[in-house]
């Protein structure tokens, strides 16, 4: 048995934000993989809850008219990997929810939960901010979209009004068209393990594969939120493909990133690490996108 | 705070293909259910916080730790438990006699729920290398016998089955 005080049941979109409204107190629970695990030990003990986890509307990946692919909040990491939208044109995301826990954490897990959680080292996230993707939240006044770098507040507070929910991810047709990127996970073991850093690089290269027309760098672990490494972007854009950029790159991330000693690891290591992991994620997103960096 | 006041809702699913209805408080999670209800005692407690896989269980073709998954969400979907797979006469399933064969069982308290991913990795019809069957099997923990024994049994089962269908 769960310490929970009341369920309350959402039997649509519209029913959820009612029922947010009607009961300020309660939380959302959508898979439940971070709720669950805090109820049970006593974090969130006697809580309410709203559980979406019924609404079947908000499963499933799409393509829009406009080419955009909206992924549905509730779609588990599992049918994420699986989905052959996501395969053929944001696999990078695949990989990065295919690395989250083990395989039963994949199947019950949302990418709404893992973005909704303000989670730094969530696993999709640093993907997400290097597709420049978009959160749709609906609520009482209807729908509204920001950017994904917006939603989050601080470390565990994203910006949900009252009665509001994401209801979708939306990768813009823009951010993944041309871009070729790949993700690393760096833990202590290879499954079951929370990231100690994690960095996603996207690039788009030139039509002879020369020279880098835009780059984009996410990270998780490398501050409280996850984030994107601008400065460095803003020097890279317009650069060869070289060994001389990969370095730069080595050495301007240590410039954006802001991270912090934990019990999982040192500041010291996590610097290390942000230079190492996005070196070795722009080399391959480089490869995958055609390209070839010399020595 | 006034004496709590319990909830409770109907949950009606199919359990190792019979459909049943039971009353469950919705504080309950599907091991609790399973266990509590149906007395399916193959579905193991283990440390309920989603990090052994003891308590694995497949909902709709997919293996779920039903430690962190609430009995309310059962409703209307298909649950196997280890029980399911027994035969008639209660003869042992492939992959059963492949975990015996092999040694791939001490205690028992992960076997339950290793066959049940085993199962799920074997009804996708695949054939995968060792690296992907041990990414695989990566949501459950054993304490006794190492996991070489139970990767041997699974991959053993995988390749016969593999063969049997020419
Ligand atoms: C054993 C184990 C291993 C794990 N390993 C990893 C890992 O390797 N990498 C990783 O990133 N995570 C990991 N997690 C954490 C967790 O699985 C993920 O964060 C997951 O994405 C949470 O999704 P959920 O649907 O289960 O969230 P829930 O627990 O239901 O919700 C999480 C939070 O988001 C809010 N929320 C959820 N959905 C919405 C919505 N649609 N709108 C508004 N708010 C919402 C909830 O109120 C809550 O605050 C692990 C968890 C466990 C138990
Ligand atoms: S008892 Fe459910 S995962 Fe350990
Ligand atoms: S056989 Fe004892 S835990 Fe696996």
């Amino acid at each position: 048995m769960f310490d929970i005080k009341a369920i309350y049941e959402a039997s649509s979109v519209e029913d959820a934000v009612r029922l947010l409204l009607e009961h300020p107190e309660a939380k959302i629970i959508a898979g439940g993989s971070d709720v669950l695990i805090k109820i049970r030990e006593g974090r969130m003990a006697g809580c309410e809850l709203v559980s979406i986890y019924g609404l079947d509307e908000m499963r499933g990946v799409t393509m829009t008219e406009d080419k955009d692919i909206r992924i549905g909040s509730l779609t588990s990491f599992s049918h994420i990997y699986a989905d052959p939208i996501i395969r053929k044109h944001v696999p990078v995301l695949g990989e990065a929810v295919n690395m989250v826990g083990g395989p039963q954490i994949r199947a019950i897990g949302t990418i709404g939960g893992n973005t909704c959680n303000g989670v730094t080292s969530a696993d999709s996230a640093s993907t997400l901010f290097a597709y420049d993707a978009l959160i749709e939240i609906t609520g009482p006044e209807g729908v509204r979209v920001v950017p994904i770098e917006s939603f989050y507040l601080g470390a565990g507070r994203v910006d949900l009004r009252a009665g509001e929910l994401e209801t979708a991810v939306i990768i813009p047709k823009a951010s993944y068209t041309g871009y070729h990127g790949h993700y690393i996970k760096y833990g202590m073991r290879n499954a079951m393990e929370i990231a100690t850093t994690g960095c996603s690089v996207n690039v788009k290269l030139s039509r002879d594969k020369k020279t880098i027309r835009d780059i984009r760098i996410g990270y998780g672990v490398a501050a409280p939120v996850p984030m994107r490494a601008k400065k460095t972007e803003v020097e890279v854009r317009g650069k060869d493909v070289s060994e001389e950029t990969e370095k730069l790159i080595g050495k301007l991330v240590l410039e954006d990133v802001t991270p912090r000693d934990s019990w999982r690891a040192s500041k010291d290591l996590r610097l290390h690490l942000c230079s190492t992991l996005a070196v070795r994620a722009f080399r391959e997103a480089v490869r995958r996108a055609g390209g070839e960096i010399d020595g | 705070m006034a004496e709590e006041m319990r909830q409770f809702r109907q949950v009606t699913c199919t359990i190792n293909g019979k459909k049943k209805t039971t009353m469950v408080d919705v504080r309950a999670s599907l091991t609790d259910m399973l266990r509590n209800d149906y007395r399916l005692t193959s579905v193991k407690k283990g440390c309920e916080v989603g990090e052994c896989g003891a308590c694995t269980v497949i909902i709709d073709g997919e293996c779920f730790d039903s430690c962190i998954y609430l009995a309310i969400w059962a409703d209307g979907k298909e649950i196997t438990t280890l029980e399911g797979l027994e035969g008639p006469n209660g003869e042992l399933s492939d992959i059963q006699k492949a975990f015996v064969e092999e040694t791939a069982i001490q205690c028992g308290f992960c076997t339950p729920g290793f066959i049940l991913t085993a199962k799920e990795i074997l009804d996708s019809g695949k054939l995968y290398t060792d690296d992907e069957l041990r990414k695989l099997l990566s949501g459950h923990l054993c304490r006794c016998t190492g996991y070489d024994n139970i990767l041997r049994a699974v991959k053993k089962t995988m390749l016969a089955r593999h063969k049997a269908r020419g």
